[in-house]
């Protein structure tokens, strides 16, 4: 029986048909079919996976207003009303105004909620059916939890120090190498917890083994906003300063930093796929970039009063919390971002938001906010077909333990972490390079003599340069072109040499021609003036 | 007569020999006695002419006369005959005999029997063998070639090869030594047999198999009787159709082809009425068509026969008729077929309807009436109109006005004014209902109190961005012509007919853009920080001049990042406010005086971002590397430096490298350092049969574990190459696995038999190799 590819995890994005058409470099036939084989695998996979989404049976749901209808007026109480008992079942209200303004998390499974409270507050509870796990107070300021990569194991940012306990309340242990952390994220991938403290450290913990893969200095201040890509496990960092900066436990700096906005960044989100990152900012703006490559703005909005909190659901919804009002924007498909024009739903709660999280596969908001935890109803928020090895909201005590040893075989070493992961699958150029000028220059010294003194005459300027014919010797490199010797007096010295000369110039010419072809292009990049369309009658400009 | 004159002619003809003859014959020595001996010869000479005059050829010899050189021991010469002598000619006796004729031959047998060569030396034999043994084997292997080439190409060996065939034994040989013994089994048998049961074939009895050949043969029969029948058909259609390809007359054609398209006329309406689908796809059909005419120029008379026609069209009414044709038929079909929508029938009466049926290039024609040619206006269309503009104004007003009665009944910019305020008048009785609506609906005083209030902004927002289109068009008529008007007043119907859609886009608006729209234009996109809109609307106004030079300046940095974080991007007022925002709206200004100090706030901290970047840059960027000693080579000591030119020739520069990747992002800064412990993971060799490295890179790019692939794409991709049966023997290929006879084995055996000399000969060619 075939399933289908993982929706839980992304699937890697295939390299685009323009880039795989760029012609290749001439290889031997031999080469070719090897490609070739490569090429047609691909297709027929390609093909195969698309067939395979036959079997995900459940699709997206959707708010639809009538015609003019908007559908950011529909409330929630209308939304219950209308659906069936046990999705109505998901939208409820914790009424906890004792213990401050709360963050939460679910499980990757999506089947289990954990909250924090500011005044230490802290519970576990399988939401779907309401049973508490545990709920303890650790007298202590909660300022952020999350769950591990099960649901056994909680993991809560007290005011001094990290501390971890499993799903009955017991303290496992206290990690005092983070102090003072402000926001968690776990790469469920990696084994990873980063954490992100007000001394301005990003700390990655290795969960799987309780070590400290990195701590790296941000120099930027208090660190209080934090996310992850989900796509390549970059952690975003939000600063004072207006700009979002990358960050990889393999590198020391960060991988890329990007100025947002002129302001302090406030909230940071990126979406599953990892092609867009929202932020906002102190200078009320909400921004969402494009993540491949170019970091730039896609759109930009001015909100009333800045939005303070962020989230992407699984399909591409757009959360946004300002102070006590929440704002869903929905984009036209999934791959799409989200247009910031009309949101798609909103919603007012009893008390300023103070976390914001997409339930996975339920099309439900969990929102923390100083009344308590809300769970809002977003039709087609979350991804419908869940992959039941990967993460399985219903999956029982053991087979939760036989998926937590395969995860932790495929566990994901920490150092592969980057920005484009589809590097990893490249050739290492630079070394490449590298070995073969050492091996170049290694071969010079065992040739015997006669061949170096033979080698140096013969060898033309055109071909390899004079000093690098005498550092080595390229077994590769093309040999320089040696006349055939002919008959008839047609072999005379003055002749060899004409021929020699004419092959000279031939690639001689060739070389100038690419050159030439390359200059027009340049000049033509010159003279458009920049993102204009080009016009039909530009040809008639002179 | 005859004889004399010969005789003559021979004696010139010997002088002449003579004269020829004579430096050959007689060497220098005996010149002495030349006068008597010439005399001699020449009458010998004489005489043998005379005597060959007879018709034979007599055999002359030579008269020795005297022992001169002629005659000597060492030289035989046969003089007079004029051949060679052989040693044939010497044993021949002066009459033929036939004793000697034994002896000659013989003595030819002799010479022509060739004396047994020398036996090679041993190497050379052996050599020969060998070569002649290799190239047996070698075109005896080549045989296995295309088996090699295909088992190494195979995705997946499976061993062994022979597939050990499941033995179905047949019943009957199972059946066959199985006796029954059993009384029961006795039993059974006795009565199969009674009823003709088949007992070794237990397919089909004999009873069975008669009606089985029987039904058979009928069947063929029945078959055969079909297919005669469709072949006549078809030869019958064949021939109908040849006959019909050779008729030669166009007006048979011209009637078929006009039947033709009334049949597919008639039929598209039958469809446009029972199946509308299906009448649509036909409408793009012939749209298609129609962009294919517009493309092509088949009827543009632009042909070979055109050309010919045009030429004689001064002159042959028929040929002009035919160009006319031409061109009819261009246009009809280059003519844009609408489909009639309801609402715009209901809007116009017929008259209207027909004359948005006429495609506007008939239009075009109609007006200017010169060309017939649709192309020549089309090539220069600005230019012919403004010269036409120029010309007379009046002209031109005239088809506008007529289109503006058309479609409103009104001229005046006053009229139009009237409309909008009927609009606005209509909308505002939709607004009342959809108002009450809301009313209804608990959703919020304030909120509805908002909406309503939005509304009547975006009335009035509308109304200007309406007015401000206005005057747009009246700009545009100046300047364009009559055709563009056409497209602008038929939007206007369909924004009527949602006015509710654009004013959900217009509730996000707020009071101070409102005040700038009336301004700048009605674009809500534009303020996206997107240069290409920027672009566009330079384009759209290119009298804005001043706009150019910023370009230029800007080309250095793709993006100003000034621009990208100052641009101000529209607000989103939604419908829930957050409760602080809600205090503060009603006082604007202290609102607005907030927002102007946040946006500046943070003024330098592009000016930091910048400086951070140059500095990532500058750290980046390889450096030169400076050789220069101070005072060698010239004077040193304190204070002195090194001259210029001594530092530019020992500084070396560093190759400029691949540059930033966020060298046109002013916004970004994108580490460029390597990520070791990643690049460690990363293949660094290159594997055999690739050269390049994007090569290998293609073959390893598709995912392979299960993570990415379905169950059955993974299973295939990680197939291994061989499989092998546990607990079966893997025997070497035979040819009988690969389809060959079993004869090559025979060529086979030739390399075996001896492999010694082989590898000999191997060793050879590596020396000789080394060697080379």
């Amino acid at each position: 029986m075939e399933t289908a590819p993982k929706p839980g995890r992304g699937v890697p994005p295939k390299k685009d048909k323009l880039q795989a058409k760029k012609k290749l470099p001439h290889s031997k036939s031999k080469t070719r079919s090897r490609v070739e084989v490569a090429e047609a695998q691909e297709e027929e996979i390609s093909v195969k996976a698309a067939r395979s989404e036959l079997l995900l049976a459940e699709e997206p749901g959707f708010l639809e207003g009538e015609d003019g209808e908007d559908t950011a007026k529909i409330r929630q109480a209308d939304i219950v009303e209308a659906v069936d008992i046990a999705s109505a079942a998901k939208h409820f209200d914790l009424n906890l105004r004792q213990f401050g303004p709360y963050r939460l998390n679910y499980s990757r499974t999506g089947r289990h909620l954990a909250f924090g409270g500011r005044r230490g507050h802290v519970a576990a509870l399988d939401w779907v059916t309401k049973k508490l796990m545990c709920e303890i107070n650790v007298m202590e300021a909660v300022r952020d939890i999350r769950f591990l990569h099960s649901e056994a194991l909680l993991a809560v940012a007290q005011n001094r120090w990290l501390h971890i306990y499993d799903n009955q309340g017991i303290e496992l242990h206290c990690i005092r190498r983070c102090d003072r952390v402000t926001r968690l994220e776990f790469l469920p991938f990696h084994f990873l917890l980063a954490t992100a403290s007000e001394t301005g450290f990003l700390t990655y913990l290795d969960v799987s083994v309780g070590k400290i893969v990195a701590a790296l200095n941000a120099r930027a201040g208090r660190l209080d906003v934090m996310t992850q890509n989900p796509s390549n496990a970059v952690i975003h960092l939000g600063h004072s300063n207006g700009t979002v900066s990358l960050w990889s436990p393999a590198v020391k700096e960060p991988l890329a930093k990007i100025l947002c906005h002129r302001g302090g960044v406030r909230a940071v989100a990126v979406d599953s796929t990892g092609t867009h990152m929202a932020t906002s900012g102190l200078d009320h703006q909400l921004k969402i970039f494009d993540l491949r490559g170019t970091f730039q703005p896609l759109s930009a909005r001015t909100l009333p009063q800045g939005a303070g909190h962020l989230a992407f659901s699984q399909r591409g919804l757009l959360a946004a919390g300002m102070s006590d009002v929440v704002n869903i924007w929905a984009g036209p498909g999934k791959a799409s971002p989200p247009s910031l024009e009309q949101p798609y739903l909103t919603h007012r709660l009893s008390g300023p938001v103070n976390s914001l999280q997409f339930c996975p596969f339920e099309d439900v908001l969990g929102v923390g906010h100083n009344g308590g935890i809300t769970s809002m109803l977003v039709p087609g928020a979350a991804e419908p077909n869940f992959d039941g090895l990967e993460s399985n909201p219903y999956r029982s005590r053991k087979q939760r333990q036989e998926w937590e040893v395969k995860a932790l075989l495929e566990k994901v070493p920490a150092e592969l972490i980057c920005l484009d992961p589809r590097a990893l699958a490249e050739v290492d150029v630079i070394s490449l390079e590298q070995e073969k000028k050492e091996r170049i220059e290694r071969l010079v010294r065992n040739r015997p003599l006669s061949a170096q003194a033979l080698l140096t005459p013969t060898s033309s300027p055109h071909h390899v340069p004079r000093s690098a014919a005498q550092q080595g010797y390229d077994p590769e490199a093309k040999a320089p072109f040696q006349p055939k010797p002919k008959q008839k007096g047609r072999s005379s010295t003055a002749s060899l040499v004409k021929r020699k000369r004419k092959v000279m110039d031939e690639e001689h010419r060739e070389k100038v021609r690419q050159s030439l072809e390359q200059q027009p292009q340049r000049q033509e990049k010159k003279a458009m003036p920049l993102g204009s369309r080009p016009s039909a009658l530009d040809r008639f400009v002179r | 007569m005859s004889a004399t004159r010969a005789a003559e002619s021979l004696l010139a003809l010997s002088q002449q020999e003579e004269l020829e003859d004579l430096p050959k014959d007689y060497p220098l020595s005996a010149s002495e006695d030349e006068g008597d001996s010439d005399g001699e010869r020449k009458h010998q000479k004489l005489l043998e002419a005379i005597s060959s005059l007879d018709g034979r050829n007599r055999r002359k010899l030579a008269e020795r006369s005297e022992a001169s050189l002629k005659v000597s021991e060492f030289n035989v010469s046969s003089e007079g005959s004029g051949e060679k002598l052989v040693l044939s000619d010497l044993l021949e006796p002066v009459k033929t005999s036939s004793s000697l004729a034994t002896v000659k031959k013989q003595l030819n047998r002799v010479k022509s029997k060739k004396t047994v060569e020398l036996p090679l030396n041993k190497e050379e034999v052996e050599r020969i063998h060998r070569e002649v043994a290799f190239n047996k084997t070698s075109q005896a292997l080549s045989k296995w070639d295309p088996v090699v080439l295909k088992n190494r190409q195979a995705e997946q060996l499976v061993f062994p090869l022979k597939k050990e065939q499941s033995a179905f034994a047949p019943i009957e040989h199972v059946l066959s030594g199985w006796k029954a013994r059993t009384p029961l089994e006795q039993e059974i048998f006795n009565l199969l047999h009674k009823n003709k049961q088949p007992v070794t074939d237990p397919l089909l009895t004999p009873v069975e198999k008669a009606s089985l050949k029987a039904m058979s043969l009928e069947e063929a029969k029945m078959r055969r009787a079909e297919l005669q029948r469709a072949r006549a058909l078809q030869s019958y259609y064949e021939a109908r159709a040849r006959r019909e390809k050779k008729i030669k007359s166009k007006k048979y054609h011209k009637v078929l082809k006009k039947g033709k398209a009334k049949k597919a006329l008639k039929e598209f309406e039958k469809l446009q009425k029972v199946n509308p689908s299906a009448a649509l796809e036909e409408l793009e059909k012939i749209e298609k068509a129609r962009m294919m005419e517009r493309m092509s120029l088949k009827h543009q008379n632009s042909g070979k026969w055109a050309k010919s026609k045009a030429i004689m069209a001064k002159y042959d009414l028929e040929a002009r008729q035919a160009l006319q044709e031409q061109l009819a038929r261009n246009k009809e079909l280059t003519q844009k077929l609408q489909a009639a929508s309801k609402s715009e029938e209901e809007e116009g009466g017929a008259e209207e309807e027909d004359e948005l049926l006429v495609p506007e290039a008939v239009n075009e024609v109609q007006m200017n009436a010169d060309g017939p040619n649709p192309w020549m206006l089309r090539n220069h269309p600005s230019d012919a109109k403004e010269a036409e503009i120029q010309k007379d104004p009046e002209q031109l007003s005239e088809p506008v006005a007529h289109e503006a009665s058309e479609s409103e009944g009104e001229e005046s910019p006053l009229a139009e004014e009237e409309i909008l305020l009927k609009e606005l008048e209509e909308r505002r009785s939709l607004r009342k209902k959809s108002g009450l609506n809301q009313d209804s609906e608990p959703v919020g005083r304030q909120e509805t109190k908002d909406s309503s209030s939005q509304e009547v902004l975006s009335e009035l927002r509308a109304l200007s961005q309406k007015l401000n289109k206005e005057n747009h068009q009246s700009r545009k008529q100046k300047v364009s012509s009559a055709r563009t008007v056409l497209p602008v007043q038929r939007e206007e119907p369909a924004e009527e007919e949602e006015p509710l859609l654009l004013q959900k886009r217009e509730r996000a608006q707020t009071l101070e853009e409102l005040e700038e729209l009336g301004e700048e234009g009605c674009f809500q996109d534009k303020e996206l920080p997107r240069p290409a809109l920027d672009g566009q609307q330079l384009e759209r106004n290119p009298n804005n001049q001043p706009g150019a030079p910023k370009e230029k300046t800007k080309k250095e940095q793709m993006i100003d990042l000034q621009n990208l974080l100052t641009t101000k991007s529209p607000s989103v007022k939604s419908l829930a406010i957050p409760t602080t925002i809600e205090e503060l709206e009603d006082e604007e200004e202290k609102d607005q005086r907030q927002m102007i100090k946040e946006a500046f706030a943070g003024d330098d901290v592009i000016r930091d971002f910048l400086k951070e970047k140059r500095e990532a840059v500058e750290a980046s960027k390889p450096k030169d590397v400076d050789l220069t000693l101070p005072g060698w080579g010239e004077w040193g000591g304190v204070g002195l430096k090194p001259s210029a030119k001594k530092r530019h020739r020992f500084l070396i520069k560093v190759p400029e490298g691949p540059s930033r990747k966020d060298k046109n992002l002013p916004n970004v800064i994108i580490n460029e350092k390597r990520n070791i412990h990643a690049a460690a993971h990363q293949v660094r060799v290159l594997p055999y049969p690739f050269t390049h490295h994007q090569q290998f890179e293609r073959t390893i790019q598709t995912p392979i574990g299960s993570t990415w692939n379905t169950q059955r794409a993974f299973q295939k991709l990680t197939r291994p190459k061989v499989v092998t049966k546990p607990g079966h023997i893997i025997k070497p290929i035979k040819a009988e696995d690969v389809g060959y006879r079993s004869s090559s084995r025979s060529d086979l055996s030739v390399v075996q038999r001896n492999p010694k000399r082989l590898s000999i000969r191997h060793k050879k060619q590596l020396k000789k190799n080394s060697v080379d």
